[in-house]
């Protein structure tokens, strides 16, 4: 156990370097777009005086190095400064749309995550069979479109012809629970459809690898049930390849949903990441990157300790 | 199925053209004439209460209060319902007074006096004063101001309040249309907080309180009950929703989540059309598009070279493919057709390679081989129809390389600096600021580095000249000049095209310029 804590601090010093990696290759990375945050501001109607004023008002005339460093300092105190475009609080800005995108990832897990999973070890236990076969067609056809394809047929079947979910999920500010589970079922079913197949697949895969090991061939001669072949012998060694995908999943759940915000009309982050970056508000941008990146590294460190718990070998090393 | 426009015809072409206008001038002639109109009333009466809710395209989450920093319909249409300008723009285009209730110019149009209505009120309880006005405009017009209206004011030397209720603007040199220039959508009046607008507070005059603006998700209003202009603001309260997806947008309206939307995809008007329970607003002429070429350019400066360019294009073929005919071919010159400056009797250029050709030979080449820089940055389409205007110059012996550019930075690192790109203009209600900013020597926007001495001077005379047909002579010559010495090639004016429910409705006409309305729907539409 001792191990398992050291590792996991070792993740997270790791990770940490790697936040600082992504803010500085962000930073370059906007600086090398053409245009700054003044000219992308006033667009055509913007003259050499009106940008001059702007580039002075924001400090976008210091040189880069010391806009790095002041924007690292202030982030060490906590502050993750505003936005350069209209001097919202970063932190105001960014706080409700990380709900919204937390609470459509949440949603949309608590209904992919069982459904694969459940449907993966069907699919393993009647491999071959017409049900495997049609689970897998259907899976890989939904996984196969892109994700606003998808979105448009689901809007066109059920809101415009059947009229039972509305085609927004824009939401009120003072909306209740109800409301927002109404406005999220379209979202949270484009979202499921496109990570069930990938989540399913692997379920299977490495069940059904296990399903012809000798341990199980020895439980099924003893006359161990089939449920708890499955849930005792064969899931617990099969968890490391599912474990990893499911991390995966998550975090494009977190991530990689612009499309289908923009589609739904949903405010997460994804759309204010992309009107950030093509407006060059370079601190929104950083904030909203080492959201993501964190969430890249949380599920991922997550997926290797639940791995690595679940494994013996890896537990308990002989040394 | 039914549809509206501004001009109150059906799709309009150009050989219909002269009568149409006849048509309009007359519908203009009643009103200025105070004459009934129930014959054009589609619903005479407005009813109150109701909500309004719009989805709109051009929001971002980047907008914000500040009203230098506006630039796209949502916070336009948006903030219109919150706040008053000076004077606003009637349906017949006419600037009429709304904060001023009167105003006069010295007679060379230099100093403008603006009166400022009495007991008007803000909506935390402040009555307006002249200091607001001063501040208000201060906010673009300062030294250090980041307004995209500061260009607007360009004229402006000074405004300063003469007592508590008046205010004076002294100008450079005269402008006849300066009623016009004050009712610019961003130069509301805010009040003033320690010698300084506002903005911060989103406390205006008009008829709607701002309850809540999320920039690029929604804005939420309610009605002002202290609102003091008389049979406006019928709407109980107002929704609008920024929906930038074209498809999200239609469904939201198909599916009755919304009862407004704007920026109609083209594509799927005639599918809309269909629908009994919507009606497409189009407003004509709202915006022309241009191929600037620059006259200082060693490709453009010979203009026997710009006028081979402009009679190498089909104006008609673009019109259909790349509008679906929502709207009007341009003539060269960007005077809206239905404008009162439109010099009517200005020929209209067609497509013909072989004067092409013969300008060609004047100029002493026999083929020609430019660099078109395209981007969608200018308007959607504009890429399309670069490479449709390429097609036809082939005929007379044009060769155009189009090249496709970013749409990011296209207008800080492409437009103006290389010789040959795409543009677009929304149009201006007079001929003056139309002129000033894009044409005249020196403007910051000058596309085309035109500099013609005889229409820089004819500017600067029109400008301050009150006597209106002479003006209109001048005016007229300066459209010829554009279409026969300029560096714009101006292929087409397009509509703006919106779609409403049948739920809500509004007045016998709607506004010329701009979109939904001239962009105040919320105080003039009501639910049917």
């Amino acid at each position: 156990m001792n191990s398992l804590f050291k590792l996991v601090l070792q993740r997270l010093a790791l990770g940490l370097l790697s936040l600082f990696a992504v803010s500085v290759i962000i930073f370059l990375a906007v600086g090398m777009l053409p245009g700054d945050i003044a000219q992308a501001m006033l667009g055509q109607s913007a003259t050499p005086e009106t940008v001059a004023a702007f580039r002075a008002q924001l400090g976008l005339d210091l040189p880069p190095l010391t806009r790095f460093a002041h924007w690292l300092l202030r982030l060490l105190h906590g502050d993750l400064g505003a936005s350069l475009a209209n001097q919202r609080p970063i932190a105001e800005l960014i706080g409700a749309r990380l709900g919204n995108t937390l609470s459509l990832a949440a949603l949309a897990a608590l209904v992919s995550v069982p459904t694969a999973l459940v449907l993966g070890m069907l699919a393993a236990l009647y491999r071959n069979s017409w049900f495997d076969r049609l689970l897998n067609t259907s899976a890989l056809s939904a996984v196969s479109f892109p994700e606003f394809f998808v979105a448009y047929l689901l809007i066109l079947v059920f809101s415009v012809k059947l009229g039972w979910f509305p085609s927004l999920s824009n939401l009120a500010p003072d909306a209740s629970f109800g409301t927002i589970l109404e406005r999220s079922v379209l979202p949270v079913a484009t979202l499921s459809l496109v990570v069930i197949a990938q989540m399913m697949r692997m379920t299977r895969a490495s069940l059904i690898n296990l399903l012809a090991s000798p341990y199980i061939e020895m439980a099924r001669l003893k006359g161990i049930r089939q449920s708890r072949i499955i849930w005792r012998h064969a899931l617990p060694n099969a968890l490391a390849p599912i474990v990893n995908v499911v991390a995966l999943n998550l975090a494009y759940l977190v991530v990689g949903v612009v499309v289908v915000e923009v589609v739904f009309v949903y405010p997460g982050l994804g759309q204010l990441l992309v009107d950030s970056v093509s407006k060059r508000d370079i601190p929104v941008v950083q904030a909203c990157s080492l959201i993501f990146a964190a969430t890249y590294i949380l599920l991922n460190t997550g997926a290797d300790v639940l791995s690595i718990a679940s494994n013996p070998r890896l537990m308990h090393p002989k040394g | 199925m039914s549809e509206n426009n501004n001009n109150m015809t059906q799709a309009m072409h150009r050989r219909d053209f002269l009568k149409h206008s006849a048509v309009a001038g007359a519908v203009a002639a009643a009103f200025s004439l105070g004459l009934p109109l129930h014959a054009l009333a589609q619903d005479a009466t407005p009813k109150p209460g109701g909500v309004l809710r719009l989805g709109l395209a051009g929001g971002s989450t980047t907008d914000s209060r500040d009203p230098g920093s506006w630039v796209d319909t949502f916070t336009f249409v948006g903030f219109s319902a919150v706040y008053n300008t000076l004077t606003e723009i009637a349906v017949d285009g006419s600037a009429i007074p709304e904060l001023a209730e009167r105003f006069e110019s010295t007679p060379d149009a230099r100093v403008w006096t603006f009166h400022l209505r009495p007991g008007v009120t803000f909506h935390n309880g402040k009555s307006l004063s002249a200091e607001d006005v001063v501040v208000s405009i201060n906010h673009h017009l300062s030294k250090d101001s980041t307004s995209a209206a500061k260009t607007v004011l360009g004229d402006v030397a000074s405004v300063s309040a003469q007592g508590n209720d008046a205010v004076v603007f002294e100008l450079h040199s005269g402008n006849a249309d300066f009623a016009y220039v004050v009712a610019d959508y961003h130069l509301v009046i805010m009040p003033a907080k320690d010698g300084a607008a506002d903005w911060k507070a989103g406390v205006g005059t008009s008829g709607y309180r701002l309850k809540s603006f999320e920039p690029g998700v929604r804005m939420d209003l309610e009605r002002n009950p202290d609102y003091w202009k008389p049979g406006r603001a019928h709407f109980a309260s107002a929704e609008l929703l920024a929906i930038a997806d074209g498809a999200a947008r239609v469904n939201a309206l198909v599916t009755g989540q919304v009862d407004v939307i704007n920026k109609v995809d083209l594509k799927t008007v005639a599918l809309l059309k269909r629908n009994a329970n919507l009606v497409i607003e189009e407003t004509k002429g709202a915006q022309h598009y241009t191929f600037p070429m620059l006259c200082d350019s060693n490709e453009f400066k010979n203009n026997d070279i710009r006028m081979a360019m402009k009679h190498a294009i089909n104006r008609e073929t673009l019109l259909a493919s790349v509008l679906y005919g929502y709207g009007l071919v341009g003539n060269d010159h960007p005077i809206q057709p239905g404008s009162r400056f439109i010099n009517a009797a200005l020929e209209q250029r067609t497509y013909d390679p072989d004067k092409s050709r013969f300008y060609l030979r004047k100029a002493g080449v026999e083929s020609l081989k430019v660099r078109l820089q395209a981007s969608d940055a200018a308007y959607t389409g504009a890429v399309d129809a670069s490479v449709l205007f390429k097609e036809q110059a082939r005929q007379a012996g044009i060769d155009i390389d189009v090249v496709r550019e970013p749409a990011d930075g296209f207008f800080s690192n492409v437009w103006m600096k290389q010789p040959f790109t795409t543009s677009f203009w929304y149009s201006s209600l007079t001929a003056d600021r139309m002129f000033s900013i894009g044409y005249a020597k020196g403007a910051a926007w000058n596309e085309t580095h035109w500099d013609n001495p005889r229409f820089n001077q004819l500017l600067t005379a029109a400008r301050g000249e009150m006597n209106a047909p002479l003006r209109q002579e001048m005016y007229n010559e300066m459209q010829a000049l554009c279409r026969d010495d300029g560096g714009a090639i101006v292929p087409l004016f397009a509509s703006s095209v919106a779609a409403r429910s049948n739920r809500v409705a509004h007045g016998a006409q709607t506004a010329p310029y701009g979109e939904l309305d001239g962009l105040r729907l919320i105080e003039r539409w009501w639910q049917a």
